[in-house]
């Protein structure tokens, strides 16, 4: 359709104002690690570097980023494996209970992360059998794992959807053996959505706070936990707002290699309701 | 989007195929047609038993995984919510009933914070679904395939960046002395603050939160509308409004119900951004200080059960309006 020249106009502006704001805040914040002073006012009274260097030579900070990359990695290991599994069971064969398969890999992104935290931090109580697990890293990795398996789910699904059978069955009539085929033929045409796939479930943890807290235990701190509990230390606000700026670059990268990787699947977890009921 | 495609994916090509050792590498010796077609069939019997066992292998994992420790847990927490937390010796008493979720239901001020939490989430989801629109729309309609690409880089960066740093920027805007202040004084304004208990600073910041998760859903329904509609629609005389209103709204609709799973959900189990921009209570920070101050396992239990249910339901309606096809 022509759209009219107000019309066009009209939603240049709204787009504008829309990126706008979403870009605002995280300029601010970026100022605001530069900022001179230790009050946090406006306008700022300089520019300094003085807050970055203590951002990085602190050592709370440097122990939370440890503790998230360890976590970062454990969840993205477990996520990788079993959110490929399910998505070569989900796009290569037709059975009863797909939907269900593709409902139970989503649920856990789509209820509410209190509900999440609170029921992981019951069961992890109790846990009947074993008598109650200790809270710590790998409690908080288990958690991140089960919400991180649809990211990886959702790329591998994705690609294998586009990926021809025909390759596949190529390779086997040719007297390819299964592993042989995956090897040469599968594995490569995925290998891709894997990475993009891993780099978003490593992002999602990165960031995650509140099934966080309530599966952390033995004062073990991830960085966002770091920096809610040093937002109000009036010491700390300046070195939290440099801690912040380098978490968001962290997080924002991964998630821009992975963009690149997958082209044109969209990658945000709100496609990760994508595959229910697909 | 999935069913045209089974039809090439599924088990058919796999099921009638010979078994790769007859004609690849070939089998030892001759074999005659009739022993060959009962080979094939033979085979494929068993090759069809093996794919469901392949299945499974496949499968085992995840699902145990999801079902153990995800579905598990919801079901221990569900449990718990059903045990009874003695005030006075401060035990936790392991048998079951009803009384946390009577008290979630008679005491006023429960009953209030759930409305508000709910309220919230209704109002950032509208606010979302307004805000989302026009964005979405030059995304899918206006843009060329260049700016495309970098409006939905734009727009999905943000959505991953740390979110409890976003809080904290916001935190930084709204305070006394911040930026919102500083542009509203000379109207003569004052900004929502970060002290009181008001909500307008919750509804900005949720909303900022949140937006992404509704501009993408929006974004591509709105691409999957045909151009030839809209232009049908405007050739016979509607004009842009009403076009938006009886073309591209109903059309899109699946899809903003489809973002509003993830404003909706994200508003619900919220708790560290009415902590740091207001000293508002909702559902989670009730829930938060009953398990860390407090120690009642089984309140906090009962009532994180409550936005649970209420996105399951929300689930189900999405689902019935068409979300996850949109999705």
């Amino acid at each position: 359709m022509i759209y009219s020249r107000s019309l066009r106009w009209l939603l240049r502006g709204g787009t504008a104002a829309t990126l706008a704001f979403i870009y605002f805040p995280l300029f601010i914040l970026a100022l605001y690690a530069f900022n001179s002073a230790r009050v946090q006012r406006w306008p700022i009274d300089g520019l300094s570097l003085e807050w970055v260097r203590r951002a990085a030579q602190n050592e709370g900070a440097r122990d939370a980023l440890f503790t998230s990359l360890k976590v970062g990695l454990l969840a993205t290991g477990i996520a990788l494996l079993l959110g490929s599994l399910a998505a070569f069971g989900v796009a290569r064969y037709r059975f009863f209970g797909r939907d269900a398969v593709s409902f139970l890999v989503v649920i856990p992104i789509a209820l509410p992360g209190i509900a999440t935290g609170m029921a992981l931090n019951s069961a992890f109580r109790e846990a009947p059998l074993i008598g109650g697990i200790e809270f710590g890293t790998m409690t908080i990795a288990i958690g991140h794992a089960t919400f991180c398996i649809v990211v990886v789910y959702n790329n591998v699904l994705a690609r294998l959807r586009r990926t021809s059978l025909n390759l596949e069955e190529a390779s086997a009539d040719l007297g390819a053996t299964p592993v042989q085929t995956f090897r040469h033929v599968t594995f490569p045409a995925i290998r891709t959505a894997l990475l993009a796939g891993a780099l978003l479930a490593f992002a999602l943890s990165f960031d995650e706070i509140i099934v966080t807290t309530f599966t952390t235990g033995g004062g073990v701190k991830t960085l966002p936990i770091w920096i809610f509990q040093n937002y109000s230390r009036p010491n700390q606000g300046p070195i939290v707002n440099a801690v912040g700026l380098f978490a968001i670059l962290l997080s924002i990268i991964p998630v821009y290699l992975a963009q690149r990787l997958t082209e044109e699947e969209v990658v945000s977890p709100a496609a990760g309701a994508a595959a229910a009921t697909h | 989007m999935g069913v045209g495609l089974d039809d090439h994916q599924g088990l058919i090509p796999y099921r009638y195929r010979p078994p790769a050792t007859l004609i690849g590498r070939g089998a030892a010796g001759p074999i005659s047609l009739g022993a060959r077609m009962t080979a094939v069939a033979h085979v494929g019997k068993l090759l069809r038993g093996k794919r469901r066992t392949q299945l499974a292998v496949l499968l085992a994992a995840p699902m145990g995984w999801l079902v153990f420790a995800y579905l598990g847990s919801l079901a221990v927490m569900l449990f718990n919510g059903l045990w009874r937390f003695d005030l006075g010796t401060q035990i936790v008493i392991k048998e079951l009933g009803l009384s946390n979720f009577e008290r979630l239901w008679n005491e006023a001020v429960y009953r209030t914070i759930t409305q508000r939490t709910l309220g919230m989430a209704a109002l950032v989801t509208l606010t979302c679904a307004i805000l989302a629109f026009p964005i979405a729309f030059t995304m899918a309609k206006l843009a060329g395939p260049r700016a495309r690409r970098y409006l939905l880089v734009a727009v999905l960066l943000p959505l991953w960046a740390s979110y409890v740093v976003k809080v904290y920027a916001w935190r930084t805007i709204l305070a006394q002395e911040g930026v919102l202040n500083w542009m509203l004084s000379p109207l003569g304004l004052d900004g929502p603050g970060t002290g009181g208990t008001g909500l307008t600073g919750i509804w900005l910041t949720l909303t900022y939160l949140w937006l992404p998760y509704m501009i993408l859903p929006v974004y591509a329904g709105l691409e999957r509308i045909p151009e030839s509609l809209i232009d049908a629609s405007s050739d016979l005389g509607a004009s842009p409004f009403t076009t938006f209103r009886k073309v591209v709204l109903p059309l899109a609709f699946p899809a903003v119900v489809a973002g509003s799973i993830f404003t909706f959900s994200l508003t619900l189990g919220d708790y560290i951004t009415p902590r740091l921009v207001s000293s508002s209570q909702f559902i989670g920070n009730v829930i938060y200080d009953q398990l860390g101050v407090a120690g009642n396992l089984p309140f906090a239990a009962a009532f994180a059960s409550v936005p649970m249910v209420i996105m399951v339901v929300y689930l189900l309606a999405a689902r019935r309006l068409g979300a996850f096809e949109s999705l």
